[in-house]
C-alpha cells in the first residue's frame, strides 16, 4: 500500500499523481493521512484503485468517482462523490450537504447521517444511508436508489423524476409529485440487494417506497399550486 | 353602421397584444413560454457611435494595415489558454434545443474561423466534439450528460450560474423536444417537459463556487480555463464574485439574450440590458485590477461587427452570438412559409424555438425538418456572416486608427440618447457629459 501523507504532499500533487495511473497498473492499493479538510480530495480518480482516506475530507471528496473504490474514515464535507459515474464511496462517518448529487453510477454508502439534498438530481447512483437524510433530498432525483435506513427531513423527492427512495423510518414530508409507492417483490428484492452491497444490516420488508406520481411531467394549469 | 379604422381609439395600457395575452391567458391557464429573446425596445449598442479619424486621429488604411482580431482567454491560471482568431464566439445552445445538424454546421463554421463554439445544456455530443476544433463544454444546474470524460475532452469549461434571457431561473424544454436521444443524453423519460433547476445542486454561494471551480481544476489538471456566465442584474458584484472565485474568464449576458425556451415573462421583464452590463462588467475588473487578466467575454443582443466593436471599446475582451447565429443558419428566413403560418406567425416573428416545429430546421429534432438545414450549407452560412462581422469590426476599428480590435477604448465612442450614455458612461455626442458624473 502506498501511503500520502497531506501534512507533506499537496492535493495537487496527489491528484495529479492518481489521474496519472494506466487502467493496468500495479499501484492498486493507497492510504491518504491527513487530508484535514482538503478539498477535492481524490476528484476524477478513473481507473480500478482502492483508496482508504484516514480522516476528514472536505468538500468534492471523490467527485465525479469512475471505477475507483474509495473509503473514507471520518466524516465529508459538502458534495460528497458528487456526478459519480461508477465504483464506490463508503463513508464510515456522516457526510454533509449535496452527498451524491447528480450521481450516474456506482455505489456510495455513507454509514452515518447525510446532510440536505443528499441525492440531489441523481441519475442512476444508489445510494444508501445507514441513518438519516436532511431536506430535499433526492430533489429533482432522475435516476438510481436512494436508501434510507433512518428519517427523511422535509420535502423528501420534490419534483421527483424516475429515481426510487426506500425510507425505513419517518418522512417529515413529502415534496411535490413525490407519493408512497407499492413495494413489490421486484422492489424488495432489489432494496435487499442493494442492503447486502453495502453491508448494511436492516429488514428490507420495515421500509416504505417512494417515487413520481408523475403528475407533473407536462405542464397544466390545475397542477400550479404544487410547483 | 360602418366602423371608421380612424376613430378606432386603442388603448395605450391595453393594447391589442396586452388584450390578446389576456385572452390567450384566461384561455390557457399558462403563462407565455417562448423561445428568442427580448422583443421590447431596450436601449443597446444602436444607441452609441464611433468617433471616427480626422484630424485629432489618423486611421488605419483599409485594405494595407493590419488589424489584427485574435484573443487569447483564460490566461489567469489555465495551463493551457486557448487562442481564437476573431473575438466572436458562439453561446452555448444546448442539444436538444437545437438539432444535431445545427449543432454541426455552428461547430464547422466556429472551426473554419477559428473560434469556439459551446456545448448547453444537454452534454457535448460526438458530433458537436468532431466538428468543433475549441469547444466549451457547459457545467450547468442541471448537469445533464455531465462526465469527467467529456470535462476532459473539452478545450474550456463554462460554469453556468445564470443567462440573460431567464437570470434567476432554469432551463426548460417542453416534451415535444424530449426525444429518445436528447431523453437518454438528459436520463429524463420521452416527452416529458423537462424543467431544469434554477440553482446548481452541489454549491451555493461564492464561497461554494470557489471550491468547485477547484475541484473542477483538480478534475481537469488544471488545464482548461474555467469561464463563470452570468446573467446580467447586479452585474458589479457577480463580476467580482466569479472573480474572487477563481474565474478565468468571465462572461456576462445581457437580458436581450436568447433561449430555447422559458416564460416570456423572464425574457421581457427580468435583468439588465447588455448595454450597462458591459461597463459594469469593466469596472467591476478593473476595481479589482483584474481587467484584460481575467478576460471578459459579453452576450445578449449582439448582431453585427459594429455592435462586436462596441463591447470591445467598452472593454470586452470578446463576445458571443447565439440568436444571431441561429439566424445566419436561416432562423426566421422567408422560406417554408406555410409552416410559419401553421405555427401562427410570419418569418421574422417566429419563436417558437420551444415547439420543435422550426420551419427551417434548426431548433427541432423532427428527422424531416432537420433535413432542411444541411451541415454543409448552414456552416457556410454561418462562416459568411462570421467574417462579414470581422470585416465590419475591423472597418470601424482602423477607422478609429487602431491596430488591433482591443485597441479600440471608451473614447471612441459617444451616445445617441442620455439612456445610452448613462447606461455606457460615454459621453451625449456633441457634449462632454456624462449623466451621473457631475
Amino acid at each position: 500500500m502506498i501511503t500520502v501523507d497531506l501534512d507533506h504532499s499537496s492535493v495537487r500533487d496527489l491528484n495529479e499523481r492518481l489521474h496519472r495511473l494506466p487502467p493496468e497498473t500495479n499501484e492498486k492499493a493507497w492510504r491518504i493521512v491527513n487530508p484535514k479538510g482538503a478539498h477535492a480530495l481524490c476528484a476524477g480518480l478513473s481507473v480500478p484503485i482502492e483508496v482508504v482516506i484516514d480522516g476528514h475530507p472536505g468538500y468534492y471528496c471523490a467527485g465525479m468517482n469512475k471505477e475507483a473504490s474509495i473509503v473514507v474514515n471520518g466524516h465529508c464535507g459538502v458534495g460528497l462523490a458528487e456526478n459519480m459515474m461508477s465504483g464506490e464511496v463508503r463513508v464510515k462517518g456522516n457526510a454533509s450537504d449535496a452527498a451524491g448529487a447528480t450521481g450516474r453510477g456506482g455505489l456510495l454508502v455513507i454509514e452515518g447521517d447525510a446532510g440536505l439534498r443528499c441525492g440531489i438530481s441523481m441519475k442512476g447512483i444508489d445510494i444508501v444511508v445507514g441513518g438519516s437524510v436532511g431536506h430535499m433530498s433526492a430533489f429533482m432525483a432522475q435516476g438510481g436508489s436512494l436508501v434510507v435506513c433512518g428519517d427523511a427531513g422535509s420535502s423528501l423527492g420534490d419534483s421527483i423524476y424516475e429515481a426510487r427512495l426506500y425510507i425505513q423510518g419517518k418522512v417529515e414530508s413529502l415534496g411535490a409529485d413525490c407519493v408512497e409507492k407499492k413495494m413489490t417483490p421486484h422492489h424488495l428484492a432489489k432494496l435487499e440487494r442493494l442492503l447486502a452491497r453495502a453491508g448494511i444490516e436492516a429488514d428490507p420488508r420495515r421500509f416504505k417506497r417512494y417515487g413520481s406520481a408523475r403528475r407533473l411531467y407536462n405542464f397544466h394549469v390545475d397542477h400550479a399550486d404544487a410547483y | 353602421m360602418t366602423v371608421d379604422p380612424r376613430i378606432q381609439r386603442y388603448s395605450a395600457a391595453f393594447s391589442p397584444q396586452v388584450i390578446h395575452e389576456i385572452h390567450r391567458a384566461a384561455d390557457q391557464g399558462l403563462y407565455e413560454i417562448r423561445g428568442f429573446g427580448a422583443k421590447r425596445h431596450l436601449p443597446s449598442f444602436d444607441d452609441l457611435v464611433f468617433l471616427g479619424a480626422s484630424v485629432s486621429r489618423y486611421p488605419l488604411e483599409g485594405y494595407r494595415e493590419k488589424c489584427a482580431t485574435d484573443v487569447v482567454l483564460g490566461t489567469r491560471f489555465a495551463k493551457k489558454p486557448i487562442h481564437l482568431k476573431i473575438p466572436i464566439t458562439i453561446a452555448g445552445m444546448s442539444f436538444g434545443a437545437l438539432g444535431a445538424n445545427a449543432k454541426e454546421a455552428i461547430g464547422r463554421a466556429a472551426t473554419l474561423m477559428g473560434t469556439s463554439t459551446t456545448t448547453g445544456d444537454g452534454g457535448m455530443t460526438e458530433e458537436e466534439r468532431q466538428s468543433s476544433k475549441t469547444l466549451v463544454y457547459q457545467v450547468l444546474p442541471s448537469r445533464y450528460g455531465m462526465n469527467p470524460d467529456d470535462l476532459r475532452r473539452a478545450d474550456a469549461i463554462e460554469v453556468v450560474v445564470g443567462q440573460g434571457a431567464k437570470p434567476g431561473g432554469g432551463g426548460m424544454l417542453l416534451g415535444q423536444k424530449i426525444t429518445e436521444r436528447v431523453a437518454k443524453m438528459r436520463t429524463l423519460p420521452v416527452g416529458i417537459d423537462q424543467r431544469s433547476a434554477s440553482r446548481h445542486p452541489d454549491w451555493t454561494g461564492p464561497d461554494d463556487l470557489t471550491i468547485k471551480i477547484q475541484e473542477i481544476r483538480e478534475i481537469t489538471d488544471w488545464e482548461k480555463p474555467i469561464y463563470v456566465k452570468v446573467g446580467a442584474t447586479r452585474t458589479r458584484y457577480d463580476v467580482a464574485l466569479a472573480v474572487k472565485a477563481g474565474a478565468d474568464v468571465v462572461v456576462v449576458d445581457g437580458m436581450q439574450g436568447g433561449t430555447a425556451a422559458t416564460q416570456d415573462v423572464f425574457i421581457e421583464h427580468v435583468g439588465i440590458p447588455t448595454l450597462p452590463a458591459v461597463r459594469l462588467a469593466v469596472e467591476a475588473l478593473q476595481e479589482l485590477d483584474m481587467h484584460r487578466k481575467v478576460q471578459l467575454i459579453v452576450s445578449g443582443g449582439i448582431r453585427s461587427g459594429a455592435d462586436v466593436a462596441k463591447a470591445l471599446a467598452l472593454g470586452a475582451d470578446a463576445v458571443a452570438i447565439g440568436s444571431a447565429t441561429m439566424v445566419a443558419l436561416g432562423c426566421n428566413k422567408p422560406v417554408y412559409i406555410e409552416d410559419y403560418h401553421a405555427l401562427g406567425v410570419e418569418p421574422g416573428s417566429c419563436h417558437h424555438c420551444h415547439t420543435g416545429r422550426c420551419p427551417v430546421g434548426v431548433t427541432t429534432q423532427d428527422p424531416e425538418l432537420q433535413k432542411r438545414l444541411k451541415p454543409e450549407q448552414g456552416a457556410r452560412w454561418l462562416r459568411n456572416y462570421l467574417t462579414v462581422m470581422t470585416l465590419e469590426m475591423q472597418t470601424v476599428a482602423r477607422a478609429c486608427g487602431k491596430s488591433h480590435v482591443h485597441n479600440l477604448e471608451p473614447e471612441d465612442l459617444v451616445a445617441l440618447t442620455v439612456e445610452a450614455a448613462a447606461m455606457a458612461k460615454v459621453p451625449l455626442a456633441g457634449t462632454d457629459w456624462i449623466p451621473g458624473t457631475r
